[in-house]
């Protein structure tokens, strides 16, 4: 294993999950949400990831990585810095879903389960993300876009290069 | 941010502080909050059970069973601590009305967890969230905050003698952990996948101990049971089913949203009225009336009463009360693949009929979409759905079976139109190629 | 629970109150067919196969999951039961590969045996199956996803069953697959290969049984195990060869016999070691360059005989040493000690032993029932082991322990000097020093710890005791356990017959069944018995052992020691070990599957071996002896009471797969102007004089021969004075087994499999 495994997560993170194996009357309960902040801080469930939660939860890898596969926020390959998630499920198709996957495709020059060259963006089809009275709708990492239409895409793009430019960082993983 | 609809015909008791800025504590408290609780308090926990018994008030879930006998079914005595669980896993697709409960009024799911827990000797309580609601997570976690702050949740609730903590918990993407027992099972660290019934949560549930599982909407409408009272509470709905319900209406209407409406409020008048219409001066092609999972309805079957039995009656289910709108631009082939393309992908895979008739279902819509079908497949598919229902470990098979069946029975014609080489003339997702041999 | 009735299918049923639905009609011959449900292990409800018809309740409610109650009423033969079965065979046979052609399991696939019951004949899917590249995930273990049908048997076989929780499920719908906890599809675990024998249909396939043969090309034989001390039974699969007859696999899957279901890596694949091609096959004697060269067997024969002829003619029987195996038969071994006591006339005979069992039983003499069988371990209500890790050394044993605990709520207490994986089954463990064996009997006796007083406080309780107590230690143990009362004892020996050994009289003071060679007893019918103990193991394998000659048969003392160089030794076994190649006659010997007799498992239950495999040029250790006493000019119907006086009757175990075999002993018999009725090379020819002479061995024939497993009670009065002799415990891990599991290909592929992976993990 890499130089990861020195250490995974940021001394913030470490002191969050530390914080969250207590807030259970047992110690498991604290599994999902630990792999998910682990997993927006990482990029993704790395196996440097799984190893670490592992030893954290006091379970075995296998029973982190039976968990984790099932849910399907999680994921283990690196995503973009700005997840772009593209609902698609029946509310959204009836209002141009499928309209608006379309133009971040053609966008962003990726299909979904792709990442740009720059690791800026990623796309992904999902299913529905309780926002159906306001399709379509789409999530960039946790930000919610309601009432979306194609010529918005490219002003949502922007916005968070912008962002990425402001907060200076390079895109994680 | 969501947009908040109204409409005059609205009864606003669970929306009532939307948009009124009562996710910050002291505003809640203006607007009447914690009072319930208080009385509650009071009163004790035989009253409780019987005043939401006498409310009429049925599960916001999706299944529609009696609250206040759900929390009498709940062992007094118990050697396990007992727990209350807050559902709002909200995934079912057309269904987000937990969404603006979160979002607008977040203490009034913690009100209704603390009468909950008074009423059946509960001292924790778990607020599970779906995955993607992260902003409103952050928004409930810091209302749990406040009223641990104000000594609303703690060891002695209100100074009295009793104690009551929270606990927000996330989910991470999964419809199948909206069920009842595996959310507890996703609740524990595990993969969500139901358990075997008997034993039911409220004897044997969360870490063993006996539990009751709520819906989001259902724990936010108590406060307000205790009150309106439950007479007045149950005089606004129709026989049966008291009170009323969000439902969110979505799909080809001119006005989409999420509308308070009383319980037996007229499926047809929702569309035409309260959502003003079929968008773009299109006609009315379906509805599907109470979630994804609903059999889908005819514009000649819509003329009814919102409520458990009389949806039960037209041959669907009010599930969710999620009404989605579909208009004559709408392929049904496409719509019904879109729909079991959901349940494809959430089905837990623990039990065959269910892991196997999503996939194989999939696969034959979406051949018959793309126009290779051949004529036997309709039946198949039929087939197929039909040997599912009721045959599969836990509802989200059936909840996969019964719409297709219903779009096969009441659209036949449609699917027939997609035979022999010809592809979905609506089409909105990409149509797949297929060789063939 | 008491009694309820109820109704399946207009039958009338009882069973007590709760028991599964599915059991009890099982029990009634209704069947109900299920892929998930598997006896003892947690239920699932998940495959649906189970579904029935219950009166008064609206959904169908799977059989597997409801306990019957008084006055239920059910059905499971209408024809909505059938469609049910049918259609969720048809969902199940969408995605799966069809290949049964090819497959392992196919023609014992739970599977296709459904369909073609159920029907689902005619496929409705016209859709591409999900495919998924097949993966090995260790040297045993290969899964094919395809085929897979998600019954989870294999992960809670692992989990519950073996305590391993080396397999999960990852992914969820459609997308769900059993995976392995090694990184890079790796399966990292004790290799029982358990998970490949419950698996309902050709997922989960043997890395040395996979693509062979056809289940129906194959003899199923049933026979026990080669390897540890617990004896599980065995079916071999054999299959003939241009040669003979190989050995292709080793199950147990009728589920009978002491293990159940139960193999363990070594009964699962080291039986190889059969089909090795270092095994001998032509006897070697030394020629003049000092080299061994191939011989006939007349010659092998002839040369060996002849020169333990003259060393006894000329020095005595003293002057020549026996060392027998912990892998021959009981009737070997008998044969082998009646030959050194009088046709060699000599008792120095001894064996390597692995556990002080002539302090055992002389501890237990005089008190009836007070030595456990194996199967009372499945079922004591507490059971305190001693020393040993059972895990490791007698799988079988763990398993009974842990399965045990799982489902009786059995207690168990464990006193050991280290920690060992049993410890996770424990309700106490008490650790002690290495040494603190010996001062365990008084530990208890003061009852002053937790752990002694929880112990005192059991009604009853089932002592097993490693290898590790011997001597007094064990006699006091003994005699506490005695004193205290409803406490009975196990001892653990390390191979297939180390107990029998022991038994049988390998020994150089006791005769067989632990009758002292001064006080011979029923033994004195033994003509020439000489009546002075002989030299023991430690004695004759000795640098200076100062012996003429020294038969080995068996056993492989030089991997440890160094033999007399002096000596004239011949050497019966199937390798060329560090023994054999110091011989100057070696003969090659049948192994433990190419023969029939009995084995003594380490409890003392006795169960029958029944000859599966055939090899070309070796021949079974008992024909070997009787050969050479022949040769020696001994009169064999005295060392073999065969024909007339002998057995009643002909069970021809040992004339096996090769007619030709038959025939020729047919012609030895007449050119020896013998009764060819019965071969005196056949051991079963010993089973009178056995029953007879040995206490304790007056067996029980039908179920022997049934190949159901016999206890034999340690024999109720003895009179000796237990020697001091070196016990040597085997420590074999599992896969390990002595000499013999050098030559186990499989085995050592699993070995360094597993110890890859510990390495690695260590490392990082
Ligand atoms: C597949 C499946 C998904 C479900 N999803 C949800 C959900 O997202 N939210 C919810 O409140 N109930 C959901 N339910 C219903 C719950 O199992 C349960 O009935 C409900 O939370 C009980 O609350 P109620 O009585 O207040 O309706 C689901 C049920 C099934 C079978
Ligand atoms: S019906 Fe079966 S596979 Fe489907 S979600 Fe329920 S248990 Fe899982
Ligand atoms: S045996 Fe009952 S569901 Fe599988």
């Amino acid at each position: 294993m890499s130089a990861e495994s020195i250490s995974v997560f940021s001394p913030k993170l470490e002191a969050r999950l530390d914080a969250l194996v207590k807030k259970y009357p047992v110690k498991r309960s604290a599994l999902i949400p630990m792999l998910l902040y682990a997993q927006d801080e990482v990029g993704y469930i790395s196996d440097a990831v799984v190893a670490e939660v592992a030893i954290r939860i006091g379970i075995t890898e296998l029973e982190v990585r039976n968990a984790a596969t099932y849910y399907s926020m999680l994921r283990f390959k690196p995503a973009g810095r700005y997840h772009v998630q593209v609902c698609t499920n029946i509310s959204c198709m009836l209002r141009g879903g499928y309209e608006i996957l379309d133009r971040f495709r053609q966008e962003l020059g990726i299909e979904p389960g792709g990442v740009t060259a720059d690791g800026m963006f990623s796309l992904e089809e999902v299913q529905c993300i309780g926002a159906c009275c306001w399709a379509p709708a789409i999530q960039v990492n946790y930000d919610d876009h309601d009432e979306l239409k194609p010529d918005l895409v490219p002003g949502i793009l922007s916005s968070y290069r912008g962002k990425a430019k402001a907060e200076g960082k390079t895109p994680h993983a | 941010m969501p947009k908040l609809v109204s409409h005059p015909d609205e009864v606003k008791i669970i929306s009532r502080r939307f948009g009124q800025g009562a996710e910050k504590i002291d505003r809640y408290i203006e607007l009447g909050g914690y009072e319930a609780v208080k009385k509650c308090l009071a009163q004790g926990s035989d009253w409780i059970i019987n005043e939401v018994k006498a409310s009429g008030l049925r599960g916001r879930g999706g299944a529609g069973f009696s609250t206040g006998m759900k929390w009498s079914f709940v062992p007094k005595q118990s050697a396990k601590p007992k727990y209350i669980l807050v559902n709002g896993d909200e995934s079912e697709p057309g269904t987000c009305k937990d969404h603006l409960i979160f979002l607008h009024d977040p203490h009034s799911v913690i009100e209704g967890a603390i009468i909950a827990g008074l009423a059946v000797g509960a001292k924790m309580g778990f607020i599970y969230m779906r995955g993607e609601y992260r902003t409103l997570l952050e928004i409930m976690e810091r209302a749990v905050a406040d009223a641990y702050a104000r000594g609303f949740l703690g060891k002695n609730i209100f100074g009295s003698d009793k104690e009551f903590q929270i606990i927000t918990q996330t989910g991470a993407g999964a419809y199948e952990v909206g069920e009842e027992s595996a959310l507890m099972e996703s609740l524990e660290g595990k993969r969500g996948v139901p358990r075997i019934k008997p034993p039911f949560p409220a004897v044997v549930g969360l870490y063993g101990g006996p539990t009751v599982i709520n819906n989001a909407e259902t724990i936010a409408t108590v406060p307000h049971v205790i009150n309106m009272g439950a007479a007045a509470y149950a005089a606004v709905g129709s026989p049966r089913n008291g009170g009323t319900r969000l439902f969110g209406v979505s799909g080809c209407v001119e006005r989409p949203g999420v509308y308070e409406l009383p319980m037996g409020y007229n499926l047809k008048k929702i569309i035409y009225e309260v959502a003003g219409g079929i968008r773009n001066g299109r006609q009315l092609k379906a509805v599907v009336p109470g979630g994804s999972s609903t059999p889908v309805l005819l514009p000649d079957e819509i003329d009814i009463g919102m409520d458990f039995d009389q949806v039960g009656k037209a041959g669907s289910m009010l599930g969710s009360a999620a009404v989605i709108v579909l208009d004559d631009q709408t392929c049904m082939v496409e719509f019904a693949l879109r729909t079991i393309s959901f349940y494809r992908h959430e089905s837990c895979g623990w039990c065959i009929p269910c892991r196997e008739g999503t996939d194989w279902l999939k696969k034959s819509l979406t051949r018959i979409h793309a126009g290779f079908g051949e004529a036997t497949d309709i039946d198949t598919v039929r087939y197929i759905a039909e040997n599912m229902l009721g045959h599969t470990f836990c509802p989200l098979g059936d909840a996969a079976a019964m719409p297709t069946i219903a779009f096969v029975k009441k659209f036949r014609q449609e699917f027939e139109d997609h035979l022999n080489g010809k592809p979905c003339p609506l089409a909105k997702m990409g149509l797949p190629q297929f060789t063939v041999v | 629970m008491p009694d309820v009735t109820f109704t399946v299918d207009g039958k009338k049923l009882t069973a007590p109150a709760g028991t599964l639905l599915i059991d009890a009609c099982r029990k009634a011959c209704i069947e109900i067919p299920a892929f998930c449900y598997y006896p003892g292990l947690s239920l699932q409800a998940a495959c649906r196969m189970c579904l029935v018809r219950m009166e008064k309740v609206g959904k169908l409610q799977t059989a597997c999951t409801t306990r019957v109650a008084e006055g239920q009423i059910f059905y499971t033969d209408t024809p909505e039961i059938a469609q049910v079965r049918k259609a969720n065979l048809q969902l199940l046979l969408g995605n799966h590969p069809l290949d049964c052609p090819v497959c392992d399991a196919g023609g014992e696939c739970e599977l296709q045996d459904m369909t073609f019951k159920y029907g689902a004949g005619v496929s409705l899917y016209a859709e591409a199956k999900n495919h998924r590249e097949e993966q090995q995930w260790s040297p045993a273990v290969f899964y094919d996803r395809p085929r897979c049908i998600l019954c989870y048997r294999c992960i809670r076989m692992c989990g519950e069953g073996m305590d391993v929780w080396a397999l999960g499920v990852n992914n969820r719908g459609a997308d769900s697959a059993i995976v392995p906890n090694g990184a890079g599809h790796q399966l990292d675990c004790e290799q029982c290969g358990m998970c490949i024998d419950v698996c309902p249909v050709g997922a989960l396939t043997s890395g040395s049984y996979r693509y062979q043969t056809r289940p129906w090309e194959m003899n199923h034989v049933s026979t026990v195990c080669a390897h540890c001390a617990d004896g599980c039974k065995v079916t071999l699969g054999v299959r003939s060869t241009p040669e003979g007859a190989a050995i292709v696999r080793a199950d147990n899957r009728d589920k009978s016999g002491i293990n159940g279901d139960f193999l363990c890596a070594k009964g699962r694949f080291g039986f190889d070691f059969a089909g090795s091609d270092e095994r001998l096959t032509q006897p070697l004697i030394r020629n003049a360059e000092g080299k061994l060269a191939p011989a006939t067997w007349e010659q092998a024969i002839r040369t060996a005989a002849a020169k333990l002829k003259e060393i006894r003619d000329a020095k005595g029987g003293e002057a020549i040493g026996v060392i027998g195996s912990n892998r021959l038969t009981n009737e070997e071994n008998y044969l082998l000690q009646k030959f050194a006591r009088t046709v060699l006339g000599s008792n120095n005979i001894d064996h390597a032993r692995t556990a002080d069992y002539p302090t055992f039983v002389r501890a237990l003499a005089g008190h009836a029932d007070k030595a456990a069988s194996l199967r009372d371990l499945a079922s004591a209500p507490a059971i305190l082991l001693v020393g040993g890790n059972p895990t490791e050394e007698h799988p079988l044993l763990a398993w009974h322990l842990r399965t045990n605990v799982r489902l009786n709520h059995a207690r168990l207490y464990i006193a050991n000097s280290a920690p060992i994986k049993l410890d996770r089954q424990a309700k106490a463990v008490q650790q002690i020093s290495a040494d603190g064996y010996r001062k365990l009997a008084s530990f208890l006796v003061h009852g002053e710890s937790d752990f002694a007083k929880t112990i005192l406080a059991e009604e009853s309780l089932l002592v097993v005791l490693s290898a590790d107590v011997s001597g007094k230690p064990l006699a006091d143990l003994i005699a506490w356990g005695l004193k205290r009362g409803n406490v009975r004892f196990a001892l653990l020996g390390a191979y297939a017959n180390s107990r029998g050994a022991a038994d049988m009289g390998l020994d150089p003071a006791l005769l067989p069944g632990y009758v002292p060679v001064d006080k011979p007893g029923p033994f004195a019918e033994y003509t020439n018995l000489p009546t002075t103990p002989g030299k023991n193991f430690a004695q004759m394998t000795a640098a200076d052992s100062g012996l003429d000659a020294l038969l080995i048969v068996g056993a492989n003392p030089a991997a440890q020691t160094k033999l007399d160089s002096k000596t004239f030794l011949v050497v019966q076994d199937l390798f060329l070990t560090e023994t054999a190649a110091q011989a100057d006659v070696v003969l090659p010997a049948a192994s433990l599957y190419e023969k029939s007799g009995t084995l003594t498992n380490t409890f003392g239950d006795v169960q029958m071996v029944r000859k599966a495999a055939d090899r070309p040029g070796v021949k079974p250790d008992f024909e070997i002896l009787v050969r050479l006493a022949e040769a020696m000019g001994a009169e064999i119907a005295k060392l073999v009471p065969f024909g007339k006086r002998g057995t009643t009757g002909d069970l021809g175990q040992s004339r096996g797969a090769e007619a030709g075999e038959a025939d020729r002993h047919a012609v030895w018999l007449e050119a020896n102007n013998l009764e060819p009725r019965l071969s005196p090379f056949d051991p079963f020819a010993l089973f009178d004089e056995i029953a007879r002479l040995v206490p304790g061995y007056s067996l029980d024939r039908i179920n022997l021969f049934a190949s159901n497993d016999v206890h034999s009670a340690p024999p109720a009065a003895s009179n000796f004075v237990p020697a001091k002799a070196l016990i040597a415990p085997a420590r074999d891990t599992l896969f390990t087994s002595g000499t013999l599991g050098r030559y186990s290909q499989s085995l050592q592929q699993l070995e360094q499999h597993q110890t890859r992976k510990q390495a690695k993990s260590a490392a990082d």
